[in-house]
């Protein structure tokens, strides 16, 4: 039994979580009131986005915190642990939320209103911030299946033949995914009798390596399928774009984030001797992912669904630092491994800017189909910019925000002298750019169109969100510091076991 | 020893699980979803490990169990599993069968709407 009470300042660990949940409990009582229920969603996201704020301020000078619940000591409790990386990715997830909700006002009918389609966003929003804090890995467990069933209901809202399909492909094997992460689970707690993340990290040497490598790979296909990895990403680009613009934001942005940093935690952190068993298959696959991804982009003609393929590069990009892990020599250069974290905070951002400018093409044009679209240069030259600058900084083309990330796993990787990752990163940025601008001048540069009006909420959402990557990409700095801090807690979590309060 | 056993039946239940859910039929699909959730949830019990030991009931007026006692543990885990199981399979099932009245298919294969076949080369000039 734990006597020492939590000191209230640290209950901001639980604070965006219980935000979120109260947020759409409050909503539901609502529901009767259409036209404020986008008010007081944004009004909950605000306040979470506060909270993750100073969560974030006080991890990045702190060190990682942590709060166990319920009065029992831990590794008994229930841990919420707030490290560098998990803070980050849970404010970049409350700020892309913040601008998508700003968005879905001016393309969410009454009826979706009615049927919720608010408190969804703030249920999803407590599955993905839910996921980053805890350092639990069984209410991980839960905060997928949280997360997972709120995009189900945003992603079948619509009702339309088109939603229904995407969402059987999407809902059944998203579902198979965290049922493999389950099986992983109850294997993991077999072999070392605990969940909690701080005291797997302790106990995993112990254990026989052969079952705990075996256990690794069910974790890799299982967060692999969420996170949409090469050889298991069919889903994506069969469903997501096939709800409204604003939800594949969300999803593009934090569904797929979540998988590869339930990856990156397992892999990285808990289980780092079977990682290295594990390398060589997850390089051949990530290799592939990354050049397959934009190779299928360039010939794909919806605009969404070539979107969704850029993503699944970047998804593979993003976890190219998993083979190449090495631990950070004291004051060294950068690893790899903060290139990826920084990689993952940046494809949060970019991706939901990417969907919700789509959004306003296809909304502009009135097509899904980049053959059916043209001439939005002159009739709307805003736009133009944005998509534009999404590209670059989608492909890495500094100053952009996508610079910076390629550019701290391309000297990690240099560094250790791996070429075949270097020559990849390379290769997609080059096959991403090139997809991307082809996408770009067919929808924008040839022929002629009449100018159509925008929602002026709409698209003051997509210019806040990429102001803020382009503010970012000029201003890295304490983002790459951050990244650093979060990779060395990850590779060598001593202050996070600390603080959890167990002997390291 | 009742754990080999246990295991082969684990075995078998997530084998029967993956041959159903290679099916193209979205209802052999549904079992299969059942049957994995239930394989699933027998593996964690049975890596709580099995004893003939007691309830884990604190006796009143002491502070723990005196003695040999069963893992509370993996029934905790369970019961969540299963809950969270039975919703979301209630969920695919109504999904399923929208989809049927929807697009008039059960089978994987004619349910193209999302991404239609026979589409046209992507244009090769700009």
């Amino acid at each position: 039994m734990v006597d020492v009470v939590t000191p209230l300042s640290d209950w901001i660990v639980i604070l965006p979580l219980v935000l979120c949940l109260m947020g759409a409990a409050l909503l539901l009582v609502l529901r009767s009131f259409v036209r404020t229920q986008m008010w007081v969603c944004l009004v909950v996201v605000l306040l979470v986005l506060v909270c993750d704020v100073a969560l974030a301020m006080r991890v990045f000078d702190d060190g990682p915190l942590a709060m166990t619940m319920g009065n029992w000591m831990p590794p008994f409790g229930i841990s919420f642990t707030a490290d560098m990386t998990g803070a980050g990715f849970a404010l970049a997830s409350a700020f892309v939320t913040l601008c998508v909700v700003l968005y879905m006002q001016s393309d969410t009918p009454e009826s979706a209103v009615r049927d919720g389609v608010y408190p969804l966003v703030l249920l999803l929003l407590a599955g993905v911030t839910g996921s980053f804090l805890t350092g639990d890995l069984f209410n991980l467990y839960v905060w997928f299946e949280v997360m997972l069933i709120a995009s189900f209901g945003l992603m079948v809202l619509a009702g339309k033949p088109l939603q229904l399909d995407a969402t059987v492909k999407y809902g059944i094997l998203n579902f198979l995914g965290t049922t493999l992460f389950l099986v992983g689970l109850g294997l993991l707690y077999g072999l070392i009798g605990t969940l909690n993340m701080a005291d797997i990290v302790g106990r995993a040497p112990q254990a026989d390596l052969a079952p705990l490598t075996a256990v690794a790979a069910l974790f890799a296909l299982a967060f692999g399928i969420k996170a949409a990895v090469f050889p298991v990403n069919a889903w994506l680009p069969a469903s997501y774009h096939a709800p409204p613009p604003a939800i594949s934001a969300l999803m593009g942005a934090l569904l797929t984030k979540v998988g590869a940093y339930a990856l990156l935690r397992t892999l990285l952190m808990l289980l780092p001797a079977a990682r290295e068993t594990l390398s060589p298959v997850l390089l051949a696959v990530l290799v592939g992912g990354a050049v397959l991804g934009p190779l299928s982009a360039i010939a794909e003609t919806n605009l969404r669904r070539a979107i969704g393929f850029i993503l699944v590069g970047s998804i593979a990009i993003l976890l190219l630092c998993v083979p190449n892990a090495s631990p950070i020599a004291a004051g060294g250069a950068p690893s790899a491994a903060s290139g990826g974290l920084l990689y993952a905070f940046h494809s949060i951002l970019t991706f939901a800017a990417l969907y919700l400018t789509a959004g306003l093409v296809e909304r502009a044009t009135g097509q899904t189909d980049t053959r059916q679209m043209r001439g939005l240069y002159a009739a709307n030259s805003v736009l133009s910019v944005l998509f534009l600058v999404l590209i670059l900084a989608v492909s890495g083309v500094p100053p952009f925000l996508g610079f910076w990330p390629k550019l701290v796993l391309l000297q990690g990787f240099v560094g250790t002298g791996d070429w075949l990752t270097t020559l990849t990163v390379l290769l997609n940025a080059l096959l991403t750019l090139i997809a991307g601008s082809r996408l770009w001048s067919h929808i924008f540069w040839r022929g002629t169109a009449e100018r159509a009006a925008l929602p002026f909420r709409a698209v003051s959402a997509t210019a806040l969100l990429t102001l803020v990557i382009v503010a970012l990409g000029l201003a890295p700095n304490v983002m790459i510091a951050a990244a650093q801090i979060a990779a060395n807690d990850m590779l060598n979590p001593a202050r996070y076991i600390a603080s959890v309060g167990l002997a390291p | 020893m009742i754990e080999p056993v246990f295991a082969v039946l684990v075995g078998t239940f997530i084998a029967a699980a993956a041959y159903l859910m290679l099916s193209r039929a979205l209802v052999r699909v549904l079992l299969g979803i059942v049957l994995l959730g239930n394989g699933v949830n027998l593996l964690i019990f049975v890596a709580g490990r099995m004893t003939r030991a007691a309830p884990p009931i604190v006796p009143g007026g002491a502070e723990a169990i005196g003695g040999a006692a069963a893992n509370p543990l993996p029934q905790a885990l369970i019961l969540t599993a299963i809950v969270i199981g039975f919703a979301m399979f209630a969920f695919l099932s109504v999904l399923v069968f929208r989809a049927y009245q929807d697009l008039d298919a059960d089978h994987s294969d004619r349910m193209r709407v999302a991404e239609p076949e026979g589409q046209p080369d992507p244009p090769l000039e700009y």
